[in-house]
């Protein structure tokens, strides 16, 4: 028993003592990242660029996730509800539940495992093909050039592409409530008029900016701690979605907690 | 003979392990000068202290002059305009094409018109005798001796007056190997007037022996000799004759 025990405690030390480097990279990364976003030059077509890449092609795969998310949804809530004659709440529950919490979640899980992999991939790529390197030696900072860019256009894309999401999956939720269910349409208008706020909207677009930032510099920094050739970039790449997908889960209960108490 | 690069006591240790040991010498201003050595013997640790990648443990280094160690971090990057690399897999940058990899660093740092840029970059292709058919083409749509010659178009663009090589001709075939020295040597000689000093990293002896105007040789972090390749070739040092022995 004692044995176990001291040799649980080993194990925890060792994974302690191996994390926390680690840890500490990633701390002064996200520093310089930041510094760095309020240095000049401002690269303005690279933001763009990444934008077009996270917004503009992340774009159908976030129409088809929130059309069917909407749509099922609300045909499940129709099913437990209509037992007990409250259907006409279908609307309202799918909205709430949509855009305070489905649409910054499912938003960020669908671009950590896009874009956070991309940006690890490209990053990574780069590394190991001495491009980063390459940079340096010009004289020009690699986490300005390649990380700023990409964590800001995340960062403004996420809100636009959760806006997105909470649009279409309340369109999909209309269809399947009122066009297939038969739902009143008046009713199912009303109710949403009686429960949404604007509250709930700033709710969920501060959680997916936050994501947002998280994936990103999640994703940046992956590809700049890239080591060895093509399997290390996998690594990387790996640990890009894995951790951006945890993060993203994580950080929505405590943004929950915390933008509760201060949205009301 | 002024010095382009100086380094003094140098000592470089990682944890217990020592890469560079006392390394004294100092490179000539406007000269071809090859680090030659072994695998691990400390040569491109020798090139990240030019760079002022690494910080000597021991030491100084200085390059034309300056001490990186006393520079902040701008001054450092503003400093590092004055070096072209070339890389030993040319990294050029993949999402770019090779007129656009050229013209990247006059883009950072310059205030010329898109005109000028334009005319410079395809004036630096011609320069390294890159065929035209590859301008507007993405690095990976032409051959390793053609990327050789874009990474020296894109690392002579801000006319750099310290010229540095890492393994430029591992990995490639006898031909292409003979065309890349001869493109070090005719850039050398090109920009013979800035005065650019060439620093190479090799383990190539047949092309240290054919294009430098000097040799260091290094073994486990120490200068086993620094001489004129003509005094390096005739060498009695058992170390350096092995060298040769082997890759002859």
């Amino acid at each position: 028993m004692i044995k176990l025990l001291k040799s649980s405690i080993e194990w925890l030390g060792r994974w302690v003592m191996s994390i926390t480097p680690a840890l500490g990279r990633f701390t002064l990364y996200a520093i310089s990242n930041f510094q760095w976003f309020f240095r000049p030059p401002v690269r303005k077509r690279l933001f763009f660029e990444q934008m077009v890449f996270m917004g503009n092609k992340s774009l159908f795969i976030v129409f088809l996730t929130s059309s069917f998310s909407g749509a099922v949804f609300a045909y499940q809530i129709y099913l437990g509800f209509t037992a007990f004659s409250v259907d006409s709440f279908v609307g309202p529950i799918v909205a709430i539940a949509v855009v305070k919490e489905l649409a910054p979640v499912f938003t960020g899980l669908v671009v950590a495992g896009r874009c956070g992999a991309a940006m690890a991939a490209q990053i990574g790529s780069m590394k190991v093909t001495e491009q980063i390197d390459a940079l340096e030696v010009m004289g020009v900072n690699s986490i300005q050039y390649l990380g700023v860019p990409r964590v800001f256009a995340t960062v403004v894309t996420m809100p636009m592409l959760t806006g997105v999401f909470m649009l279409v999956a309340n369109a999909g939720s209309w269809l399947v409530g009122v066009k297939l269910l038969g739902i009143d349409e008046a009713i199912y208008f009303a109710k949403l008029g009686d429960f949404m706020n604007l509250n709930m909207l700033v709710e969920g677009l501060i959680k997916a900016a936050v994501f947002g930032y998280l994936i990103s510099i999640i994703g940046t920094y992956q590809g700049f701690a890239v080591k060895g050739g093509a399997e290390g970039v996998g690594k990387g790449t790996n640990m890009a979605v894995v951790w951006g997908m945890i993060i993203v889960l994580i950080m929505d209960f405590f943004l929950t907690a915390i933008l509760a108490k201060v949205l009301g | 003979m002024s010095y382009a690069i100086e380094f003094n006591h140098l000592t470089k240790r990682f944890g217990n392990h020592t890469v560079l040991d006392d390394l004294n010498f100092n490179i000539h201003e406007g000269k071809i000068t090859t680090i030659l050595g072994f695998s691990g013997a400390g040569k491109s640790t020798v090139l990240k202290h030019i760079l002022g990648i690494y910080h000597p443990t021991e030491g100084q280094v200085k390059v034309l002059g300056q001490d990186m160690e006393k520079m902040n971090e701008g001054q450092i990057r503003e400093f590092r305009t004055n070096f072209g690399m070339v890389f030993q897999y040319a990294a050029l940058f993949d999402s770019m094409t090779n007129f656009e990899n050229v013209a990247f660093p006059m883009k950072e740092f310059t205030n010329y018109t898109k005109e000028e840029i334009e005319e410079k970059a395809i004036g630096l292709m011609k320069q390294v005798g890159l065929d035209e058919f590859a301008f507007h083409k993405l690095p990976s749509e032409i051959s390793g001796g053609m990327r050789k010659r874009v990474g020296l178009a894109r690392a002579l663009a801000l006319q750099p007056k310290v010229m540095l090589y890492d393994e430029p001709t591992t990995g490639l075939d006898p031909i292409t190997t003979h065309m890349v020295d001869d493109l070090i040597t005719s850039t050398h000689n090109h920009n013979a007037h800035l005065p650019m000093t060439s620093v190479i990293i090799s383990h190539d002896i047949a092309a240290t022996l054919r294009i430098s105007d000097y040799v260091a040789f290094l073994e486990k972090g120490k200068t086993v000799v620094h001489a004129p390749v003509e005094e390096f070739r005739k060498s009695d040092h058992p170390v350096i004759k092995k060298f040769i022995e082997l890759s002859t």
